[in-house]
């Protein structure tokens, strides 16, 4: 699936520290390195506080953390010099780990807006009421959805489980080079996670460039998904890299072999 | 030297000039005229010492020369009638300019037999006797300094009378238009409807000005309702900015009588609100929805009042200030539950969102419960755009400024959404689309698909 085009480095994250952007905050990530090349799909694991959700903030611009050092850069230009919008349009997707609730706004208009910002970004016409209609219907059968959804207002009472399906609807209707995707599978069931794994899978497929990047505690989702790599992070870096067999081995055996390995490397 | 000013004098000598040319024939009238404005004369306007005024300055009001208000001006408020009427979906529309009753603006719909809406000038030849039963028996001169000087000079005015079993489909619009010119002018604008039992009607009131001329709208509104009426009321103020505009509502609610009633506050440079009702019968229910939308100067005071007087009486209450520049705003919230008045049930909210760091608002709730078995409960949140929402947009492609258009079009259409006037609910959301560069009639709530039970 992967040509020797798409293997270009979609994200380069070289030695990256950020802290809590207040004074006197806590440092979170301490010298990360990451590299994820178009087209593959990435899993991060480790427990929590090690970093996962700091990275994924620090990756789509959260102004509540502050780049100390480092560089990252999204296809080649240099992240930070982007707004949190503009990392959007140029392709970037962040799935949040707690979605936020919009009182007042549908979800129809949400995305729509959404998807028209990163249209026009791109020079491309903006869809009418048409246009999206159609390319949402997609999109919503494949994730089992109810028509009515779109006429809610975003996220309002919404159950833990139907806001993480609602990201990824988005994440399918936005279709980004690179989806990072905090903490997806908690808090679903096992038919919601399999159905989510299954709308993920299936954009891949459409869009085999489309690079995915899985933060998660668990290694069920990993079982529908399957990753190309798996890093381990520990204490705001990440400590080991493998592939899917690494997943299995964490979740069977914990993280305590790789603590030990790395006092054993010092 | 300090030089005293009588901040009375203004009023009482156009009170001397109206009370000569107007009512004469009507002894009861002039007596509550002239009682109204001995009482005005007596205690004067308010200062900031009162408890219900420490947050609004009026001294504004109190300094400027007023003269009546009248028709003699070159712009006679036809294009503005144009502008704020209510067209197909009116069942009546009465125009005053200046205070007074332009019938040649007005809409003079068909209503059901025995419904009136006319001017309460004519009415006091038709309609004496309802009238003299209930003008001034429900907003009093003692509670209020602004409600003793309107009532001296009832005259004019909208005279509603709606007898047992009417339904009226369509809005009863009134339109209340100041043409301010050269000179500062005041009108004293006067409202009574009185809803027998098991009345269905919508009653909408606009106060609206044009010319850029200060003026001083003092209103009063008196609502009395039968058992099992379902009232709906929605208020617009969108005077011009150079405008006061201080205003009491007195509601009556007799027994399992519904009333909603939405209040926008847009324009005004000084405006104060005093919406009261009291619950009468039992199972009256009573919504009071408000929405403030001011910016650059503007301060706006909304008091409520939700008097439970008898049991089994739900109240539900939500408003919502949006506020920019150095705008600043009170609301107060007032529930006052009889000991009689058991499984009383109310809700109170108030939400505001600050846009500018210089903008204030002044949130009271003031409960005051003598009944043991009652549900009361009050909230209220002060503070500016919601970041985290405003992060979920934008890491969504939404730019900066476009996330907080949007979400505070959001947090103010959470009040339009609910309202059933469609006019009223269009031309707010028309103005606050406008206010965002957003695009006119957008619709970005539906009311049906909405989880909460909107009301």
């Amino acid at each position: 699936m992967k040509d020797a085009e798409s293997k270009m480095a979609l994200l380069e994250v070289t030695n990256l520290h950020a802290r809590i952007a207040v004074p006197g905050g806590r440092e979170i990530l301490k010298g990360l390195n990451l590299t994820i090349n178009a087209g593959e799909v990435h899993a991060i694991m480790g427990k929590n506080g090690s970093g996962k959700s700091t990275l994924c903030g620090v990756l789509a611009g959260r102004e509540t953390f502050e780049v100390t050092q480092g560089s990252v850069l999204f296809d080649g230009k240099d992240l930070f010099e982007m707004s949190a919008e503009e990392r959007a349009r140029e392709g970037m997707f962040l799935g949040f780990q707690y979605p936020v609730e919009i009182p007042g706004v549908s979800t129809s208009y949400f995305l729509k807006a959404a998807v028209n910002a990163i249209r026009k970004h791109r020079g491309e016409e903006e869809l009418d009421a048409m246009a999206f209609l159609t390319l949402v219907k997609d999109k919503m059968k494949m994730l089992e959805m109810d028509p009515s959804f779109m006429n809610r207002a975003v996220n309002e009472g919404f159950s833990g489980g139907e806001k993480k399906r609602n990201e990824v609807f988005q994440m399918a209707v936005i279709n980004p080079r690179l989806g990072l995707l905090d903490e997806t599978d908690s808090g679903l069931d096992v038919d919601a996670l399999r159905t989510i794994s299954h709308g993920i899978n299936k954009l891949h497929e459409a869009d085999p460039k489309q690079a995915v990047l899985l933060v998660t505690h668990y290694q069920r989702m990993l079982d529908y998904v399957v990753p190309d790599v798996v890093h381990v992070m520990i204490d705001g870096r990440i400590v080991k890299t493998g592939d899917k067999e690494l997943a299995v081995k964490l979740d069977t055996e914990g993280y305590d072999w790789v603590e030990a390995e790395m006092q054993t490397a010092i | 030297m300090i030089q005293v000013i009588d901040d009375k004098k203004v009023h009482l000598s156009n009170f001397d000039r109206f009370a000569i040319q107007e009512g004469v024939g009507h002894p009861w009238l002039e007596k509550l005229r002239r009682d109204a404005i001995a009482r005005f004369d007596l205690v004067g306007f308010p200062s900031r010492k009162t408890e219900a005024w420490r947050f609004t300055n009026i001294d504004p009001i109190i300094r400027t020369p007023f003269k009546l208000g009248d028709l003699e001006g070159s712009d006679d408020g036809s294009s503005t009638a144009k502008h704020f009427t209510f067209g197909r979906d009116a069942a009546v529309e009465l125009v005053f300019v200046n205070g007074r009753y332009v019938s040649a603006l007005s809409k003079h719909g068909k209503l059901p037999r025995g419904a009136k809406v006319i001017s309460i000038a004519a009415a006091l030849e038709t309609d004496g006797e309802v009238i003299e039963k209930h003008l001034g028996k429900y907003a009093a001169i003692e509670e209020n300094a602004f409600v003793a000087l309107n009532t001296g000079f009832v005259g004019d005015g909208a005279f509603i009378h709606l007898p047992r079993g009417t339904t009226i489909d369509g809005a009863i619009h009134l339109i209340f238009i100041s043409t301010a010119g050269d000179e500062p002018t005041v009108s004293h604008p006067r409202v009574l409807v009185v809803a027998e039992d098991n009345v269905e009607a919508t009653v909408v009131e606009s106060y609206v000005g044009s010319g850029s001329g200060v003026y001083f709208t003092n209103a009063v509104t008196e609502f009395v309702t039968g058992t099992d009426c379902r009232i709906d009321h929605c208020k617009l103020q969108q005077e011009s900015l150079t405008a006061y505009h201080v205003a009491t509502m007195q509601v009556d609610l007799g027994r399992q009588s519904r009333f909603i009633s939405h209040a926008a506050t847009i324009g005004g440079k000084l405006t104060r609100n005093d919406l009261n009702v009291k619950m009468n019968g039992e199972r009256a229910d009573a919504t009071l929805n408000g929405l403030v939308i001011i910016g650059g100067d503007q301060h706006c005071d909304n008091h409520t009042l939700l008097h439970h007087e008898k049991a089994n009486c739900p109240s539900h209450e939500l408003y919502k200030h949006v506020l920019s520049g150095r705008a600043t705003c009170v609301f107060k919230g007032q529930i006052f539950v009889q000991k009689d008045a058991q499984k009383t049930d109310s809700k109170q909210s108030s939400k505001s969102l600050l846009l500018s760091d210089d903008a204030y608002m002044n949130s009271q709730p003031a409960l005051e419960i003598y009944a043991d078995d009652v549900k009361c409960t009050h909230g209220s949140t002060i503070g500016p755009v919601d970041e985290d929402a405003v992060f979920y947009l934008r890491s969504r492609g939404v730019g900066l400024e476009a996330a907080r258009h949007l979400l505070t079009y959001a947090f103010a259409a959470d009040v339009t959404r609910r309202m059933r006037v469609a006019p009223v609910r269009r031309r707010l959301e028309d103005f606050m689309a406008a206010q965002h560069g957003l695009p006119q009639d957008l619709r970005i709530t539906d009311l049906g698909s909405h989880d909460e039970k909107a009301r």
